[in-house]
């Protein structure tokens, strides 16, 4: 619907015609198309089952397209680049427990730099300064498990960070979080200087968050727009199941929150 | 026992016994209990030092005797073992309290006991003064197969979350009125064990998932290491070599 | 049965140390073929639930409980490499954060309680599963005789160390009653929990038993109203049936050439097994309140059969250790050959 920017550098994320089945014949894309510009805050919008982690694992190669494809920042999501994809693409999964595997915090933190190739003083002012992005540098040397889950979440947003991402994944961020960590969480990601692309059920935080929403349903992208104008349109929204938790507005919202 | 304690296991503290590198400590440890496997039965006075060497441990590491005590309870399925071992040994009998007692079979009980108890208690105190991280650090130095101390470090890592939804999926049975109280409602908690299979399962995968994505491609980068200075080294072996000083005199004498 | 310091010599020690370092290496060889870079994550994974599963308590009656010990269901999940390795990392982890069996008899246990245990459960899995008809009962049904055998297996295993590196002179056959009887028991309540287990993970995500892989239906298709099968794609087999069958069979003629040598050994020594059963039954007779004392009186093996038993026990107990040791040693041959093999044509 809106022109996507035209940019003088490659776009952050680039996905055209991209279909995929899994191995026992069930296919979950139908040929996405998606352009994320560098910069930008989008969130990835759609029901269950319609497809949104099958597409995010193609974002950093874990799945391979069976038709269509995918480029970060011009590099194509192929085999002979996989480690290049894997450090520009940092993804955020649902389960903070699935993504800090390691015995500390600082540890799990560099675990993406030490993959690849980063040692000593260079890698621990890396995760320092990851650490410092969500405010959990005092938890360096804490074991993940004795954290609360705001907390992991915070930590596991600093794990991808430490990669110094080209873009920024995340998979249902405010899902568990009591309001204050989901407030923090939101400081945190408004402050990042960088392309995010936010798969959520969360319709008010995809509004406080992103002004461009994009809805994936049935395997396709259905819709492409301001936030605020999808969300706005309950004639789009029922017909893909989201819905607006009660009392909850679009319109209502000041645009302060809806920045830029 | 169980990953739901492991937290519980190191005491905190800076003692000279704290600061060691793991895998002194590991070779100290593993040293000692050689050694006094390693000697005669008969020489209970080398026992009795031993024992006064592990205290001194204890005490330099500031290990309340209490919690060493406690610990050591784990051995008493053996302990019961070694008791057996009197009256099953045959032999010349001896008369105890109206107990016909075998002698073969006292000796045999006590160097079951003895040695028994002096590897628990070595045991304790390495993991009082050792955290689980850098015990496997340490088990990484003295040259584990990679691979285990990864399998090793995401069954700590895990354990806690395992045993959490665990207790979780058993609050969940009771709050629906379910007491398990014998063998007819083994299928359900049979049951429980293999969602929770199931669980851990799929949690490997996603965790494998996670792992790729940060670019795990089969071995884990080095972030930490330690190493040891001879002075350490020095200090560690203190324990096995007074140890293999008394056990070399338990064999002479 | 967690063989704390001390109580079996050092000797025995180093050499169950040995079989069991070069089980591990095996194992380790062969998760990674069968899992590749999942091996850490999933197992520790595996290892971890083992971990957590031994602390759920199974009430058995009047106040008492068991819990289960693992390697059964560990082999039949995640398949024996994995099972050996999950089992081994728990041991190694218990004996040293919890001083739970020495770190000198580590060894003794990894071999007995992680390697015995595991191969013995998944071999005789395996060879029911094939025989028995191709349902999810025969499953149940396997994974129960198969958690049922490996208990009293691994009793025996350490009954036979004992034998051989004891430091206490207790009559064998007395060890062997004792252990296996209770061992027995024990097997039961383990043989229930594992089928139970196995059947309700089957249940629900047939794919994750390894050892009932190849025993999905064949897919069908609807042609004109009629089911016909569909051609058998070209799936991944059991990945370790085929690459090691080589390395089995070499294991096993080994292990036939040892069980002979091992038996010659049993029957070089039968009036020593004899004379002990003699000895007990006259302690039997003379001093009943001993036996009256020790958990072995209730189990009514008869002491003339245990000689039999601990001959053939330690036949069986010889090819298990040789077909891991005799693997264990192919695997390096054809490593060292493979390598070569690569070096000359890099050349």
């Amino acid at each position: 619907m809106t022109e996507p920017p035209v940019p003088a550098v490659p776009a952050s994320l680039e996905v055209s015609g991209l279909a995929y089945a899994y191995p026992d014949g069930h296919q979950a894309l139908f040929g996405v198309d998606l352009t994320v510009g560098r910069g930008e805050r989008v969130a990835l919008l759609g029901p269950n089952g319609a497809g949104k982690t099958t597409l995010v694992l193609h974002l950093n190669g874990i799945l391979t397209a069976g038709a269509g494809s995918v480029a970060v920042a011009g590099v194509p999501v192929a085999k002979r680049n996989l480690a290049e994809i894997r450090r520009r693409v940092g993804i955020v999964f649902q389960d903070p427990d699935d993504q800090l595997f390691m015995p500390t915090v600082r540890e799990d933190v560099a675990f993406g730099p030490a993959a690849s190739g980063l040692r000593g003083p260079e890698l621990e002012a890396r995760v320092t300064a990851a650490l410092g992005q969500v405010g959990m540098a005092e938890y360096a040397d804490r074991p993940p498990h004795h954290l609360s889950f705001g907390q992991r979440r915070r930590v596991a947003v600093a794990t991808v960070l430490a990669m110094e991402p080209e873009i920024l994944v995340l998979d249902e961020p405010s899902s568990n979080l009591d309001p204050a960590s989901r407030r923090e969480l939101a400081d945190i990601l408004r402050a990042l200087d960088i392309t995010v692309l936010m798969v959520t059920h969360d319709l008010p935080y995809a509004l406080e968050l992103c002004p461009r929403a994009v809805i994936l349903s049935e395997g396709v992208i259905v819709a492409d727009g301001p936030t605020g104008q999808l969300l706005g349109d309950e004639k789009l929204m029922g017909a893909h199941r989201l819905e607006l938790p009660f009392g909850f507005d679009p319109r209502s919202v000041s645009p302060r929150h809806v920045a830029p | 026992m169980g990953a739901g304690h492991a937290h519980t296991l190191y005491r905190h503290g800076h003692s000279p016994v704290h600061a060691l590198p793991p895998h002194c400590k590991l070779a100290a440890v593993f040293c000692f209990v050689l050694v006094v496997v390693s000697t005669p039965r008969e020489a209970v006075w080398a026992f009795a030092l031993y024992a006064v060497l592990l205290a001194a441990v204890t005490r330099v590491a500031r290990i309340p005797a209490g919690v060493l005590l406690r610990r050591l309870l784990i051995e008493i399925p053996f302990v019961a073992f070694a008791f057996l071992m009197p009256f099953v040994v045959p032999g010349d009998q001896v008369h105890f309290l109206g107990l016909s007692l075998s002698v073969p079979g006292l000796w045999g009980a006590w160097n079951v006991l003895a040695k028994g108890t002096l590897g628990v208690a070595a045991s304790v105190i390495l993991a009082s003064t050792t955290e689980l991280r850098s015990l496997l650090l340490g088990l990484q130095r003295l040259r584990l197969p990679p691979m285990l101390v990864q399998i090793a470090s995401f069954m700590i890592r895990y354990g806690d979350v395992i045993t959490d939804e665990m207790r979780r999926m058993s609050v969940a049975r009771r709050s629906r009125g379910f007491e398990a109280r014998g063998v007819r409602h083994w299928g359900v908690l049979a049951k429980s064990a293999g969602a929770l299979f199931i669980r851990s399962y799929e949690r490997g995968e996603r965790v494998h998932l996670a792992m790729v994505s940060r670019g795990y491609a089969g071995t884990m980068p080095v972030i930490d290491d330690v190493t040891a200075s001879r002075a350490q080294w020095t200090y560690a072996a203190a324990l096995p070599v007074s140890a293999l000083a008394v056990c070399l005199l338990g064999w002479t004498l | 049965m967690h063989v704390p310091d001390g109580f079996i010599d050092l000797p025995v020690s180093a050499a169950t140390g040995a079989v069991a370092a070069g089980a591990v290496a095996v194992s380790l060889r062969g998760a990674r073929r069968e899992l590749d870079e999942r091996t850490a994550p999933l197992a520790g994974l595996v290892a971890a639930f083992i971990f957590a599963v031994q602390m759920l308590n199974f009430p058995v009656a009047a106040g008492t409980s068991g819990h289960l010990l693992g390697g059964a269901l560990a082999a039949i999940l995640v398949g024996p490499y994995t099972g050996v390795l999950c089992i081994s990392v728990v041991l190694l982890m218990q004996g040293i954060l919890f001083a739970d069996g020495g770190l000198t008899a580590l060894g003794v246990n990894i071999t007995d309680m992680a390697v015995v245990t595991t191969v013995v459960a998944y071999a005789l899995f395996r060879a029911l599963v094939k025989i028995l008809p191709r349902t999810r009962r025969s499953v149940t049904v396997s994974s129960f005789v198969a958690a049922l055998v490996s208990v009293p297996a691994a009793a025996l295993a350490f009954t036979f160390f004992y034998w051989i590196g004891g430091t206490t002179d207790i009559p064998i056959g007395k060890v062997l009653t004792g252990m296996v009887g209770v061992h027995v028991l024990i097997g039961i309540g383990e043989a229930a929990i594992t089928a139970l287990t196995v059947g309700a993970v089957i249940a629900v995500r047939p794919d994750l038993v390894y050892g009932a892989r190849g025993l999905s239906a064949p897919l069908k298709l609807r042609v004109g109203g009629e089911l016909v099968d569909a051609a058998p794609a070209s799936g991944p087999g059991p990945v370790a049936a085929r690459s090691t069958r080589k390395v089995w069979a070499t294991g096993l003629v080994t292990a036939l050439v040892l069980a002979g040598f091992v038996s010659f050994y049993a029957s070089a020594s039968p009036d020593g097994l004899e004379k002990v059963a003699a000895d007990q039954g006259i302690d039997r007779k003379t001093e009943p309140h001993h036996t009256g004392d020790s958990p072995l009186a209730d189990y009514g093996v008869k002491d003339v059969d245990d000689a039999r038993i601990s001959g053939g026990l330690a036949g069986v107990i010889g090819v298990a250790a040789t077909v891991v040791v005799g693997s264990g040693v192919f695997w390096v041959v054809r490593r060292r050959r493979t390598e070569t093999a690569a070096a000359g044509g890099n050349a």
